[in-house]
């Protein structure tokens, strides 16, 4: 046949299906545009751009009884989920999965949305506030989900957890969609650095709304989000609180005790056979964890060592780090202070990275499994080193399962700081209350009384006997916290489940159970 | 090897997580305070946490010492009541001024040693000298008893009773600094500096600990176990001053060995001095966990 060009074209050629002839009424797009310019910015007509929230939540086609989600990365300073909770439910939708990547004190409003069924259920990485207490307590009936950042990113790609809606706030957007974390162009008065969690959503969800106080001219590069995944865009005021997204600076500990630990961590680094030129790091934001870094900066200056990358939320220490060149690149999942988030926006070897990318089990050259040494710190440990880092000593949830597992099993030596007393309580016990990580992935625990190797790595303990670091048996330790403050009483439990972990493969690997009050 | 005192860590009798962890941080010393860090409402309190904590704690086999209120204050008398009872190493004599002040404190201390039937001379003392008065009798504190294992220092008393403020140099401070180390010296006893009381400042930390040091104190008493270190490292002898060391004591050993009073090292005269310099510079490598070997 003739085709839209002009040219004899053939319905079917031997070998090859589905011939179609060119049409030139063709209407995908193909037409010389000579008003682009105005539709690359804001003509409704053209872009992604819809007038309200409502009007985004009804194009999704959100209904009854699907999955929706969100991201975590403004943290404490998140304005986006209780505003679009609000919305969808005054529109009366109701029965909803939220999988969030993570909770925080912020969304306590979520409990009334539990409550009246507007969500049914809840996945995320963790919890605290009312919301935690809530579940803790027994008010609801379906228990909470609790994943690692990798497992969340495997159940989403792999379609365990299929996400409808994604509505996933964004520092800076352009009427396309391409988003990000922060802004090339302009100081994004909400910039939360890397969008890694919010990455994965936007990949696998059938429906994408990015929500932005920020539109900015197209393209909007660097992004995080392409606009080949976003469906809608909504501007709004404001999205977030940059005092509750960033902490301003996350400062060097003064503690005497965390002080102690992390000499305490940044040796065993030293003597584990790992520290060599080239090798990986991740350490956390707490305060033993970040000091770590800075006794081991001294360590990489006297012996003349660099690191090839550093993994996982990046904070100033680690940003300090890479500018002084001691850390070659940055691989940034979250940005957990304004110096990680600059950095994000002027290195050019600092790096963001999917949820997936960092940590996801199923993706075999996961960056987390290409860590040599990761310190991470723990709530409980007990005597098979088994961690908890998601419920409090009185059982209540006060925590996040994050990255912790996924990086315990995919560091060579992964460390778990921690104060061998901590208030009144000692750190180690018989068992933990929940299981966040399982103590086989667990290498070594450092404490300021000294440090516990786990008998499945006798390679290490040799390395540490030769460095005459303090290492006694777990048992010894606890032993030695237990002559002074005692056995703690145990948590007193109702039959009820009122939390699921998962470890990172998507397997149940410990209940949440109600706490029972009133004792 | 001699009992090294770089660093006397202040720990408050009122705070019993301090107390637990004190001993954590490598200090040489520990001493708990119910005196100036207890207010008056809490001084029964504290001294009876501190009497508990003494006999309940371990801390490790580190020296504790306890520094009590003044005799002449409501409190002074219970504190050695109960902390003698405790048995720390030492108890601490704050605002010492005369000989009488020492003696006082070491016939209390061997009526309660009898009373409890404890050996004799088991609790010993340390005296902090803090005015004029008791710098100029420091010589004879130093001797008054043979419970003293040590004499320091404390500065913000010593400066006030001087009409003075302490000023970063420490000039304020030398007579006294001397006086006090002179006796310690003369009665073969410790001697320790004060605190210096900005924990935020370790370049001017550090740079009167280099003065202390320098001067001939044993150490230092510090507040925050953040100072421990700074302390440490000052103290610590450099590589060329260990090696040097060790061969000085080689040779006074060879010398002994062969029954000649006459050492020498590399054609050069060593005498004793010397070889009693080498020897501590030897112990405080060692207490640096630097192998001497």
């Amino acid at each position: 046949m003739l085709n839209g060009a002009g040219r004899e074209i053939p319905l079917a050629i031997e070998g090859l299906d589905g011939i179609t002839p060119f049409d030139r009424k063709s209407t995908y797009g193909q037409f010389k545009n000579t008003e682009r310019l105005k539709d690359r910015q804001q003509n409704p007509a053209k872009n992604k751009i819809m007038d309200s929230m409502e009007k985004a939540i009804e194009a999704t086609g959100l209904r009854n009884g699907m999955t929706i989600s969100f991201h975590h990365h403004f943290r404490n300073g998140d304005f986006i989920l209780n505003m679009v909770m609000d919305q969808i439910a005054k529109m009366g939708i109701r029965d909803l999965v939220l999988a969030a990547s993570s909770l925080t004190d912020i969304h306590a409003p979520l409990v009334e949305h539990v409550r009246n069924g507007v969500i049914r259920r809840i996945e995320t990485s963790g919890l605290r506030g009312e919301l935690a207490q809530a579940y803790s307590y027994g008010w609801f009936d379906i228990p909470v989900t609790i994943n690692s950042h990798g497992g969340r990113a495997r159940a989403i790609a792999s379609g365990e957890c299929p996400i409808d809606v994604a509505f996933l706030g964004a520092p800076s957007c352009d009427a396309y969609g391409n988003a990000n974390g922060t802004s090339s162009v302009n100081e994004a008065p909400s910039a939360c650095g890397s969008l890694g969690y919010a990455m994965v959503d936007a990949q696998y969800a059938r429906n994408v709304v990015i929500i932005t106080d920020n539109l900015v001219s197209y393209p909007n590069t660097p992004f995080a989000i392409p606009e080949t995944q976003v469906d809608y865009v909504v501007v709004v005021d404001r999205i977030g609180d940059q005092k509750g997204i960033v902490s301003g600076a996350t400062r060097y500990t003064k503690n005497p005790k965390e002080l102690l630990i992390a000499k305490n961590a940044a040796d065993v680094i030293e003597a584990s056979g790992y520290f060599v030129d080239g090798f990986s790091l991740q350490t956390g934001s707490g305060g033993a964890a970040l000091a770590t870094t800075r006794f081991l900066r001294e360590k990489m200056l006297a012996a003349n060592i660099k690191a090839s990358f550093a993994l996982g939320g990046i904070t100033q220490q680690i940003v300090d780090l890479h500018e002084e060149g001691l850390i070659e690149k940055l691989l940034d999942v979250q940005s957990f202070d304004l110096r990680a988030v600059e950095s994000l926006r002027k290195n050019k070897f600092h790096q963001q990275i999917s949820a997936e990318y960092y940590a996801s089990p199923e993706n075999i050259g996961c960056a987390a499994h290409q860590l040599d040494v990761v310190v991470l710190s723990a709530l409980e440990i007990d005597l098979n080193f088994n961690v908890n880092v998601i419920t409090g000593s009185d059982g209540v949830i006060r925590g996040a399962s994050g990255g912790h597992c996924d990086t315990a099993a995919g560091a060579a030596v992964s460390i778990i700081v921690a104060p061998l007393i901590r208030g009144r309580m000692p750190a180690i016990l018989d068992r933990v209350n929940t299981i966040i990580t399982p103590g086989h992935t667990v290498d070594v625990l450092v404490t300021d009384q000294g440090i516990a190797v786990n008998p499945l790595r006798q390679d290490l303990l040799a390395g540490f006997k030769a460095a005459k670091l303090p290492v006694f048996t777990i048992e010894e330790l606890q032993e030695k916290a237990t002559r002074i403050v005692g056995k703690p009483e145990p948590i007193q439990w109702e039959d009820k489940i009122v939390g699921v972990i998962k470890y990172r493969d998507g397997s149940v690997i410990d209940v949440i159970r109600q706490v029972k009050q009133g004792r | 090897m001699q009992k090294l005192r770089r660093t006397m860590l202040y720990v408050p009798g009122n705070n019993p997580g301090m107390i637990r962890d004190a001993h954590i941080y490598g200090a040489d010393s520990i001493m708990i305070d119910l005196e100036d860090s207890v207010s008056l409402y809490e001084k029964d309190a504290a001294r009876l946490l501190v009497y508990q904590a003494l006999k309940t704690f371990d801390f490790g086999g580190i020296e504790v010492l306890v520094r009590v209120n003044p005799l002449n204050t409501p409190y002074g008398r219970d504190d050695f009541e109960a902390i003698v009872r405790a048995q720390p190493t030492a108890i601490r004599l704050p605002k010492t001024e005369t000989a009488d002040d020492v003696i006082e404190a070491d016939e209390l201390i061997t009526e309660i040693e009898q009373k409890i039937g404890m050996e004799h001379g088991t609790i010993k003392l340390f005296a902090a000298v803090e005015s004029g008065k008791g710098a100029l009798n420091a010589a004879q504190i130093a001797v008054a008893s043979k419970r003293l294992i040590g004499i320091a220092i404390g500065a913000e008393d010593f400066v006030t009773d001087l009409k003075t403020t302490r000023s970063p140099e420490g000039i304020e401070l030398l007579t006294a600094r001397s006086l006090i180390l002179f006796a310690a010296r003369a009665a073969g006893i410790a001697a320790v500096d004060t605190v210096y009381s900005d924990v935020n400042n370790e370049e001017g930390f550090a740079s009167e600990v280099k003065l202390i040091k320098q001067l001939g104190f044993d150490g230092k008493s510090i507040i925050n176990p953040r100072q421990i270190e700074i302390v440490n490292r000052i103290y610590t002898p450099t590589e060329a001053e260990i090696k040097k060391s060790k061969r000085i004591i080689e040779a006074s050993l060879e010398a002994e060995a062969k029954g000649s009073g006459v050492i020498s090292l590399d054609g050069k005269m060593i005498d004793r001095p010397i070889v009693e310099r080498a020897r501590r510079i030897l112990d405080l490598a060692e207490a640096a966990k630097i192998n001497v070997e």
